[in-house]
């Protein structure tokens, strides 16, 4: 009542200014009268703590109902049966034997899942460049040919390339004994996979060695002195640095090549596949699982990283191009030097988001039956019921394999940003 | 007294080529480029010749026809499949009815539906034909209805958002009526997917929408909240999700209740999964609206609520329209992943047909047939949504107001 009282004795008493006498006193006013359930401050608290309360509460509902069924059926929540022997073979990657504990069956399926996930990336990052300059290309007939290739793979289901490749393997390549030999022998394909040649090391290979760790540890040196003395002219960062490194490597590491073949024999040679019994000998061989995974992982990234390069590169403002050849500079250059280190700034986020797509999406590989971590995961379920702890385990593994990949590449992208400060 | 005057504003000098011209600039200058062109033009020359024999002659497409019902309808039962027609013609119906009232993107898609029908009407059988025939008709009746009766936009509206119900009641069928229940195992083909795909956009939309709010949230519980579930589930896959549901939907609900439906617990997880990518989607659009509409609409004296509803999401929806379409396209190719956990959508029906005995004779089975075929009816799909996707665009005028 007082606050009433003050407020129209105010007003009246500063009839010419009465407007601003009552603005000044009106806060004063509201924050005596107003009650709690109109105050934003009380308000907000309320929210958060009824919204903490419904979701501590139906989690806690659902845990109850949880342990309730998993009572019902006699299953203990424990990681316990880890330790416990396997008793299923693993088709392909590291060496394991059924009676290998099923933590070491599931450290096997990691590491075939990285396998998939390191070589998809590689080999989509290098088809995704070369198909996303081809979009660029001034040649009508490539230009064509690649629009075709990403509309072709970009819109139709990994999972359907995926099954596609595999069945395409299994059932229409010929037997082992009359499949096609490609490239003069290099390449072999039948039902029972891809086999390529690939190099090898032989038994002058550690004569060779010592060559390969001086050129990798004095090409570092000559890397560090050489931008030492770059920072020390008030360069902050030079190529040539990494350039005359590269080179001393190079260097040290061909003499060794050729001083040890001289001497005795090649420290590095190709191992050609040939068949022997009911299986390929020597050179690499890709099971058709996981070449039809890899195939798949491939074509399928690809074609969005190759829309992601031309969108990079079609990002530079054209102006630049135009600044770049009135200097005098030539197309190489221009590339090089002006083009690609602005395209890159715009292409390294999204193409970080391809790559953890790339890693979640071999999970598929389920769908083929490589033993990734997600299908060996499901067999040890199948085999112990103990469904709680796999689930666990299968999102606790992807990410934390997501979040370590985002945070490498995010740290990268941060020393190629534009520094606006 | 001299005077100057400014010289004549020149047209720019017109660029025509000779079909010689375009040839020299597009495919053989310089020297390296129409190398390229003899080496892509000899590559394509022989890859011409087996493609063209293989798709006219050698390729057994009676795999893909004789199945044609299984890719649709999958496992409907056979007297039943008048239902699924049914349902073409009602959405067709009420599509043709909204053509006329709004123009731009549902005339485009109605136009798509109409050629679409009146192409697919020759290969089909008697039945299917008879179906969609009438949703050829019903579209046309539809838009005529509107046109005549021009103040029924709301019912129209009224109508579409009746038709996921009425849709599921007609498939599902009700117990003790004319429509015998049909079980959710028997539904399949391309109608599941595209009942997957829609339903979870449906769904997964407002969950989306109000995790991206809950991400821009002053208060901190719900901010966080918002963060954990969008970091959660985007750094899994989606097969994992899907087996979560798959395995533990079963033990998280009281016994009582029954095993949940496989497709209930398909679409849960689709919609949960969609939902974080959906919010991450908004949230750009979010952050991309300056500040001072905010404080406007603040200084105007509106709520919370009408300044999201009448100020900042309609600006924030129309500048992510692009990124929302690339969601659904995500969602629609996601649908096949359903298959892993045993529905049989369409990829799920390609599967089964290749692994059928009649084609078990010939050399290296159907595989590329069935494939081919399937890939084209999800290319279909895709591609027109890109387009549609990019006509939206233009009539929303994204970027130019």
């Amino acid at each position: 009542m007082n606050g009433y009282c003050a407020y129209n004795s105010l007003l009246l008493w500063g009839e010419g200014r009465g407007e601003w006498v009552a603005i000044m006193h009106q806060p004063q006013r509201t924050l005596q009268t107003i009650p709690f359930y109109r105050n934003v401050r009380v308000l907000a608290v309320l929210a958060q703590a009824a919204f903490a309360i419904g979701v501590v509460g139906l989690v806690w509902l659902l845990v109850a109902t949880m342990q309730e069924n998993m009572r019902k059926q006699g299953i203990p929540i424990s990681f316990a049966f880890l330790q416990q022997p396997a008793g299923f073979a693993i088709s392909e990657g590291l060496p394991f034997h059924p009676s290998q504990s099923y933590l070491t069956a599931f450290g096997v399926g990691v590491v075939n899942t990285l396998r998939a996930a390191m070589a998809g990336t590689i080999l989509a990052t290098l088809l995704g460049i070369g198909v996303g300059v081809a979009r660029l290309s001034r040649n009508w007939l490539l230009e064509r040919l690649a629009t075709l290739y990403v509309e072709t793979f970009r819109n139709v289901p990994l999972l359907l390339w995926l099954v596609f490749t595999y069945a395409a393997i299994r059932e229409t390549l010929p037997r082992l004994r009359e499949g096609p030999a490609l490239l003069w022998g290099t390449v072999l394909m039948s039902n029972r996979g891809i086999a390529l040649a690939w190099p090898q090391t032989s038994a002058t290979y550690s004569a060779f060695q010592p060559w390969l760790l001086a050129g990798l540890g004095l090409g570092g040196v000559v890397w560090l002195w050489t931008t030492y003395t770059a920072r020390h002219r008030g360069v902050p960062w030079s190529a040539t640095a990494l350039r005359w490194g590269v080179t001393v490597c190079g260097v040290l590491w061909v003499s060794g090549f050729v001083w040890t073949w001289a001497m005795a024999a090649p420290p590095l040679v190709w191992s050609i596949p040939r068949i022997q019994g009911f299986n390929y000998q020597g050179g690499l061989v890709l099971s058709p699982e996981f070449a039809a995974l890899l195939f798949g992982l491939v074509v399928y990234t690809a074609s969005f990283i190759a829309e992601v390069v031309r969108a990079g590169i079609l990002a530079v403002p054209k102006g630049q191009r135009e600044a770049a050849q009135a200097l005098g500079l030539s197309e190489r250059q221009t590339f090089v030097l002006v083009i690609c280190p602005q395209a890159l700034r715009v292409i390294i986020p999204p193409l970080i988001n391809q790559y953890l797509n790339l890693t979640k999406n071999s999970s598929l590989a389920i769908a083929v039956g490589y033993p990734d971590l997600f299908s060996v995961g499901l067999t040890i379920n199948n085999q112990t019921g103990q469904a709680i702890p796999f689930v666990m385990m299968i999102m606790a593994t992807y990410l934390s394999m997501s979040l370590l990949t985002s945070w490498v590449l995010n740290r990268l992208n941060r020393r190629l940003a534009l520094k606006t400060s | 007294m001299h005077t100057t005057s400014p010289a004549p504003v020149l047209p720019p000098p017109e660029m025509s080529l000779s079909i010689f011209g375009w040839l020299r600039t597009n495919l053989l200058h310089p020297w390296y480029n129409a190398l390229l062109t003899a080496v892509l033009l000899a590559g394509l020359a022989l890859a011409a010749g087996p493609v063209w024999r293989w798709v006219f002659i050698l390729a057994h497409w009676q795999a893909v026809a004789v199945n044609l019902r299984l890719f649709m309808v999958g496992l409907y039962p056979s007297a039943q499949v008048w239902r699924p027609g049914v349902v073409l013609i009602l959405l067709a119906w009420l599509l043709g009815g909204s053509a006329a009232h709004h123009r731009g993107m549902i005339q485009g898609v109605s136009t798509m539906l109409l050629v679409g029908l009146v192409l697919l009407a020759p290969l089909l059988t008697e039945l299917a034909r008879v179906s969609v025939a009438g949703a050829a008709l019903a579209l046309l009746a539809g838009y005529g209805l509107a046109w005549l009766w021009p103040h029924s936009k709301k019912l129209w509206q009224l109508g579409w958002l009746l038709s996921l119900p009425i849709v599921l009641i007609v498939l599902g069928g009700v117990r003790g009526t004319g429509l015998s229940p049909v079980p959710t195992t028997q539904w399949g083909g391309l109608m599941l997917t595209l009942l997957l795909a829609v339903i979870g956009l449906v769904a997964s939309f407002p969950l989306g929408l109000a995790l991206a709010l809950g991400r821009q949230s002053t208060l901190p519980v719900i901010r966080w909240f918002a963060i954990a579930y969008i970091e959660l589930v985007r750094g899994v896959p989606l097969v994992s999700v899907l087996m979560l549901f798959s395995l533990l939907l079963p033990l998280f609900l009281p016994a009582s209740w029954g095993r949940p439906d496989t497709l209930l617990r398909i679409l849960a997880g689709l919609t949960l999964f969609t939902a974080a990518y959906m919010a991450e989607n908004v949230r750009g659009g979010l952050q991309a609206i300056p500040r001072g509409q905010y404080e406007a609409a603040t200084s105007l004296g509106l709520t919370w609520v009408q300044t999201m509803r009448y100020i900042i999401l309609p600006q924030a929806l129309r500048a992510v329209i692009p990124a929302l379409v690339g969601q659904c396209i995500s969602l629609f190719k996601d649908t096949s992943l359903a298959t892993i956990i045993g529905a049989l959508e369409l990829l799920g029906i390609a599967k089964s047909v290749i692994e059928q005995s009649e084609w078990k004779g010939i050399t290296g089975g159907v595989v590329f047939e069935v494939f081919t075929f399937t890939a084209l009816v999800y290319g279909v799909f895709t591609y027109s949504m890109s387009r549609l996707s990019r006509r939206l665009e233009r009539d929303l005028g994204v970027g130019t107001r």
